[in-house]
């Protein structure tokens, strides 16, 4: 029965262009600078942490041709900031978020092998990609994606930048000074690729990463997704945080990892995951109640809702009921640049109201309830206990935790939780390995030895 | 031109022959071009002081420096190479920093990967060393380079952007144009490789015409990227809600022939504002490039007669791109190989020379001799209108070193160099000014 305790994942997030940062709190501080960032990964890396996590934005988000500006707007570019974070912390993996559809696979393998190497192997990448012609309005290739095409695209931009990570062998750099002979063989790293989406060839000019591959981490819920995920990814973010359904999405990742030929176990699943503390449990909820206040002003309740209703809800009181109206899911967008999250917006609305009558919620309350995402609220003990339980029953295999303060935020959460975590066994109490595979507990993946076009 | 450099440096034979433009033999600049020109007695006080920027580039520019017993070519590709070199640089008070990239691999030929595998191959996206480098060093200027071909303007803006607020303001950016054959390393264009020798062909032309207009337009939106945010945007008003002042981004509605770029910005302003744009420049079509679009603007001359002709040549651009009344900068380029003596420095280049199989040419006047020597013709090359340069280090750490700890106390001594870091951005150093966003007086209220 008894199985061996896994070792929790936790990654570090700072939270921004959402409403769950509550900017309005007088500690909280800069979204841009760069102390913030350094602040949060160096307390990530004192609590043991496997890696900080950092999200992406292409433009930024409007309500009827106007920008946002009830909340965080404005972020680093990803992977100068990663770097940057990377040379002031030693063990801490750095990932984050880049876009398959507006990027190329060429120049995104070299700048994230770049990372690896400035790193010492502790570089990770989120893959997205997007099909929305208004961020596609800041890119060469323009914007539309067609849905069917993501994960074709995806899928290509994937299989060239492991071609091009593995295209130079073992040994290909010599830097003898001696006999003169600084690389073993001129055509190293020479590849092509043709494709739908990308038509390209050469030769990559940086060799091989130190932890053999850059980690490659995705989303996907669909069964589409799943199994794409399953075939490329190192780990998922996962949507579940119901143990039940968490559990069953665990099992089906794993089982179509098996089945793509990979050991279970080898990709990871993370949820993200935010928390209240409190001395007690009561504290830890009435200050849960007094942040989601904070995060769900009656404007945000409106445009979040908004982007569901896709229409002006402008009118509507936010301490009123719901709006009577219906969505409108097919018109032009009333939010843009915010990914459309539910498939269904009639079904969707029709569960809202149904909650909202149950309770007699009022519209910034029903926002509250469903957007005011914290998983983790109480003591200390009782949030490693959750935390620790949910990982150990295979709901995942760690978390991603961000807090609603920024950027002080995480320091209570490795000061008070992490010790416990690590006391339950659960934690390491140092790190062991100097890669982001090795924090991770995941293989170096073997060279694709059949790589297309690589002369030998 | 386009990156003569890559094309020149390694094999390729100097443009102008073995001569100067004033039929000064090249190999004696070092020594006496500046004869007459006693560096005692010169006015502290009517000499501008110096801006001095080093260039580096894996293991140094000299085709066979790897091989010097001081090299270190297995750690050209960890951050502790180029972290020790930026301290370095720092040591010696230096203004910035450049650092040397390309999309895809050196090359001694210009159209296209070459053959050779006794010389330094494979190297790191530059932007990301300087963002390595940023947070461990607190003063030297950081201009990596980045193509402006095939990749993103908004891209870069963002990156550069992001390297200003993680080194505090002391960014920039070396706008590399991209050399043909690595077009394929994108796929998105039917461009012919061509050899350098056809460079004077109308076809190489329109090419190479083609490419530095979009190079232009691709600085032009970087900039304006830059520009979309207002300084004050962010206003964080509780009492309202309201995390930014709406009115206080903007998009810029780019609409080029290469591309368009909505904006703005997903990055606020950088400290900076606009950080430091540069551009290495050899000729017509790319003065005029870099005079629209630089700050800074590296040359190649051969002797102090030829500075003050290119100098004019720019000028005349910088004033033709409507931008004459703007402090832009021109830093003469010069690949130094330093020793204790002129008679050590030359011996060291010569056994460089004979380890590569071939004597050293370059794109920029190559320099052999003491940091007195180099001292004396820098000091004199500014008087030709150069306010600065960019050393290329034959070897590292060998002439970095020299350069750092021997060249500076020696331009200390004329008095033409600083003694400590007084300014806090690289903008301030240079004495450009903060530029107001240019959407800023649109709106002001």
């Amino acid at each position: 029965m008894s199985k061996p305790r896994k070792q929790i994942i936790l990654g570090a997030y700072v939270g921004g262009v959402n409403h769950h940062t509550v900017w309005s709190d007088p500690a909280a501080g800069s979204q841009i600078d760069f102390s913030t960032f350094r602040h949060v990964a160096q307390t990530a890396e004192r609590g043991k942490f496997d890696f900080f996590f950092l999200a992406e934005g292409l433009i930024p988000r409007e309500r009827l041709g106007q920008i946002f500006d009830q909340d965080i707007i404005g972020r680093p570019d990803t992977l100068p900031v990663l770097t940057a974070i990377a040379a002031v912390t030693s063990h801490l993996g750095v990932v984050g978020t880049l876009n398959a559809t507006f990027n190329e696979p060429y120049e995104l393998a070299r700048q994230l092998a770049s990372l690896d190497h400035l790193s010492g192997g502790r570089a990770g990448w989120n893959v997205v990609t997007s099909f929305d012609a208004f961020t596609g309005q800041n890119f060469r290739r323009g914007g539309f994606l067609h849905r069917d095409d993501r994960y074709i695209r995806a899928g290509e931009f994937i299989d060239i930048t492991r071609q091009l990570w593995d295209s130079w062998p073992a040994g290909a750099v010599v830097a003898d000074k001696a006999s003169g002979e600084f690389l073993r063989d001129a055509a190293v790293g020479t590849f092509e690729h043709h494709g739908k989406q990308f038509d390209i060839s050469g030769q990559f000019s940086v060799p091989p990463s130190p932890q053999g591959r850059p980690v490659v981490l995705q989303a996907g819920v669909s069964p589409q997704g799943r199994d794409f995920a399953s075939a490329n990814a190192d780990a998922i973010f996962s949507p579940y945080h119901q143990l039940d359904e968490a559990r069953a999405f665990y099992a089906d990742i794993n089982a179509r990892v098996v089945g793509h030929g990979r050991a279970a176990g080898s990709v990871k699943l993370l949820p993200s995951a935010s928390f209240v503390l409190g001395d007690t449990e009561a504290q830890a909820r009435e200050r849960h109640r007094e942040i989601s206040l904070a995060q769900v002003s009656g404007k945000t309740a409106q445009v979040l809702f908004e982007g569901v209703w896709n229409r002006d809800l402008s009118g509507y009181d936010p301490d009123g009921p719901l709006p009577d109206i219906d969505p409108d899911p097919d018109g032009p967008r009333v939010i843009k640049g915010r990914a459309v999250l539910h498939q269904d917006a009639h079904q969707t609305v029709g569960r809202w109201r149904a909650l909202a009558a149950e309770h007699g919620y009022s519209l910034r309350e029903t926002a509250v309830h469903v957007f005011s995402r914290t998983e983790f609220i109480g003591t200390p003990a009782q949030v490693a206990e959750r935390i620790d339980s949910f990982v150990q029953n295979d709901g995942s295999d760690g978390f991603i935790i961000g807090s609603h303060l920024t950027p002080g935020g995480l320091d209570e959460f490795v000061d008070k939780v992490v010790p416990l975590l690590q006391e339950r066994g659960s934690l390491r109490a140092d790190y062991t390995g100097t890669t982001l595979r090795d924090n991770l507990g995941i293989p170096v993946p073997q060279p694709a030895a059949q790589t297309a076009g690589l002369r030998s | 031109m386009t990156r003569w450099d890559e094309g020149m440096t390694r094999t390729g034979p100097p443009p102008s022959g073995k001569h100067g433009p004033e039929g000064m033999p090249i190999k004696t600049i070092g020594n006496m071009d500046f004869a007459g020109q006693p560096a005692y007695g010169r006015d502290v006080t009517d000499t501008p002081p110096l801006h001095l920027a080093v260039a580096l580039d894996g293991a140094g520019w000299h085709p066979a420096a790897w091989r010097e017993p001081d090299a270190s070519p297995d750690k050209l590709f960890t951050a502790a190479y180029w972290a020790s070199l930026a301290a370095e640089a720092e040591r010696g008070q230096l203004d910035f920093i450049t650092i040397e990239d390309s999309l895809g691999q050196q090359s001694a030929r210009y159209d296209g990967p070459d053959p050779r595998t006794d010389q330094v191959r494979g190297r790191l996206d530059a932007v990301l060393i300087a963002s390595w480098i940023a947070p461990l060093t607190s003063h030297i200027g950081l201009v990596p380079t980045a193509t402006v071909s095939h990749t993103e303007p908004f891209h870069v803006s963002k990156a550069i952007a992001t390297l200003d607020y993680v080194s505090l303001g002391r960014a920039g950016w070396r706008a590399q144009v991209s050399r043909p054959w690595e077009n394929s390393l994108f796929g998105r264009r039917e461009v012919t490789a061509f050899r350098l020798e056809d460079f004077g062909t109308p076809e190489a032309q329109r090419q190479v015409a083609e490419r530095f207009d979009e190079a232009a337009d691709f600085a032009e939106v970087v900039r304006k990227l830059w520009d979309s945010w207002e300084d004050n945007a962010e206003i964080r008003d509780a009492a309202t809600g309201r995390f930014i002042d709406r009115d206080k981004l903007h998009n810029i509605d780019f609409h080029g022939r290469w591309f368009s770029v909505r904006g703005p910005s997903i990055t606020p302003r950088p400290p900076q504002g606009q950080p430091l744009v540069t551009v290495l420049a050899h000729a017509t079509l790319a003065y005029r490039f870099a005079a629209r679009a630089a700050d800074v603007v590296y040359v190649t001359p051969r002797g102090a007669g030829h500075a003050r002709a290119i100098v004019s040549e720019v000028r005349a651009e910088q004033e033709a791109a409507g931008r004459g009344d703007q402090t832009q900068h021109i830093f003469g380029d010069l690949v130094v190989f330093l020793g204790e003596t002129a008679q050590e420095a030359r011996a060291r280049k010569a056994r460089l020379d004979d380890t590569a199989g071939a004597e050293y040419t370059s794109d920029a006047h190559v320099f052999a001799g003491t940091p007195a020597q180099l001292a004396e013709l820098l000091l004199d090359w500014q008087g030709a209108g150069l306010s600065g340069f960019r050393l290329r280090p034959g070897a590292i750490p060998g002439d970095l070193r020299h350069i750092a700890g021997e060249l500076v106390p020696q331009l200390r001594r004329h008095g033409s160099f600083r003694t400590s870091y007084a300014e806090t951005t690289l903008r301030e150093r240079l004495g450009l000014p903060r530029p107001a966003s240019r959407y800023a007086t649109a709106t002001s209220h």
